[in-house]
């Protein structure tokens, strides 16, 4: 059964020998530099990939009456990131548009963490993306987008300003740029680590370390 | 004429329907597997060979050949085959059943950042 194929083939015991793929989602609200910043990590051109929504039931976009229209696609931006032969990256731009949230529940799923977009200008429209992550407790960083022309904040007033949850990463950012990019995700990965190992050790109770 | 049609263009989007291709299937076959976005597919080119692919439409084979190098993730997949993500699940799911594809699920999220992936993530974002 087609089923048990997929679980023979799992990495689970394979070991080093399977591919191994990772997903980071950046999110933001509209026009915070998400597409940009996929396009400037990834090592292939920026790809879009369409879900039709129809697909996932009545959360169709209101159409009021116009019947013959059965399907909407949403694009979603994605890129890629090879650390090593069988070790990837992949990143998702999430959809901007409240109306596609339910397509984030399938994207967060198993996500290694999330980058949050923010543009000091318009703060306020990266509230739904945090508190989506915070409740899922899906570990993410606050990249502020620091666009030219726009005054520039400390970390800290944006971490006050969004009340993060203590410890959560703010770093500023210039999407644009290849480097930036890659420090907001060293961030995000290295946070990953640390509320990982914080939750195992949550889960095991006081006093049992990691040996 | 039909009526209409002078509004057509390529913003009108594609002309045959997405799941045309599927024969109007929208979910996978009988094991109903749901490829994750980032499952990642490889040709099994043997057994696409000795199962006759010439069963398969056009779609199937541009995908087989898509992923005949290197794994593919889905969303790459999708992608360069210009096909919505939904349309490409259901053409994996035949594949998967025909023999065709080897599919590599992504790591379940319990056991997900195991220490030494991450370091290895970040170093090797590090050096790029």
């Amino acid at each position: 059964m087609s089923l048990e194929h997929v679980h023979s083939t799992d990495g689970e015991e394979a070991g080093d020998s399977s591919s191994l793929a990772l997903k980071i989602l950046v999110a933001g609200g509209f026009g915070a530099g998400k597409t940009t910043l996929v396009g400037a990590v990834s090592e292939i051109r920026p790809l879009r990939t369409e879900e039709l929504l129809s697909e996932a039931g009545q959360l169709v976009d209101d159409t009021g009456g116009v019947d013959q229209k059965t399907t909407t696609t949403v694009a979603m931006d994605f890129g890629r990131i090879t650390i090593r032969s069988g070790l990837s990256l992949y990143l998702f731009g999430t959809p901007g548009q409240d109306r596609f949230w339910f397509l984030w529940d399938e994207l967060s799923q198993g996500a290694l963490g999330a980058v949050v977009l923010a543009d000091t200008r318009r703060l306020e429209d990266c509230f739904p993306a945090v508190d989506y992550f915070e409740h899922r407790r899906i570990p993410f960083v606050v990249a502020v987008n620091c666009f030219s022309g726009a005054r520039t904040y400390a970390e800290e007033d944006v971490a006050r300003a969004l009340d993060l949850d203590r410890g959560t990463p703010v770093v500023l950012c210039d999407a644009r740029d290849p480097a930036s990019g890659k420090d907001v995700l060293i961030r995000m990965v290295e946070y990953a680590g640390r509320m990982h190992t914080a939750r195992l050790l949550e889960s095991v109770g006081q006093g049992a370390g990691p040996e | 004429m039909p009526p209409g049609s002078q509004w057509y263009d390529a913003e009108a989007g594609p002309l045959v329907r997405p799941y045309a291709v599927t024969g109007g299937r929208t979910r996978s076959g009988p094991g109903g597997v749901r490829f994750d976005l980032i499952a990642l597919v490889e040709a099994d080119d043997a057994a696409a060979d000795r199962r006759g692919a010439s069963l398969l439409g056009p779609e199937h084979r541009a995908l087989l050949s898509l992923c005949g190098q290197d794994a593919r993730s889905v969303a790459e997949l999708s992608a360069d085959a210009d096909l919505p993500v939904g349309v490409v699940r259901v053409l994996l799911g035949d594949l998967l059943e025909a023999g065709c594809v080897r599919v590599s699920r992504p790591v379940p999220p319990a056991r997900l950042p195991d220490e030494w992936v991450l370091r290895e993530v970040i170093d090797g974002l590090r050096a790029l």
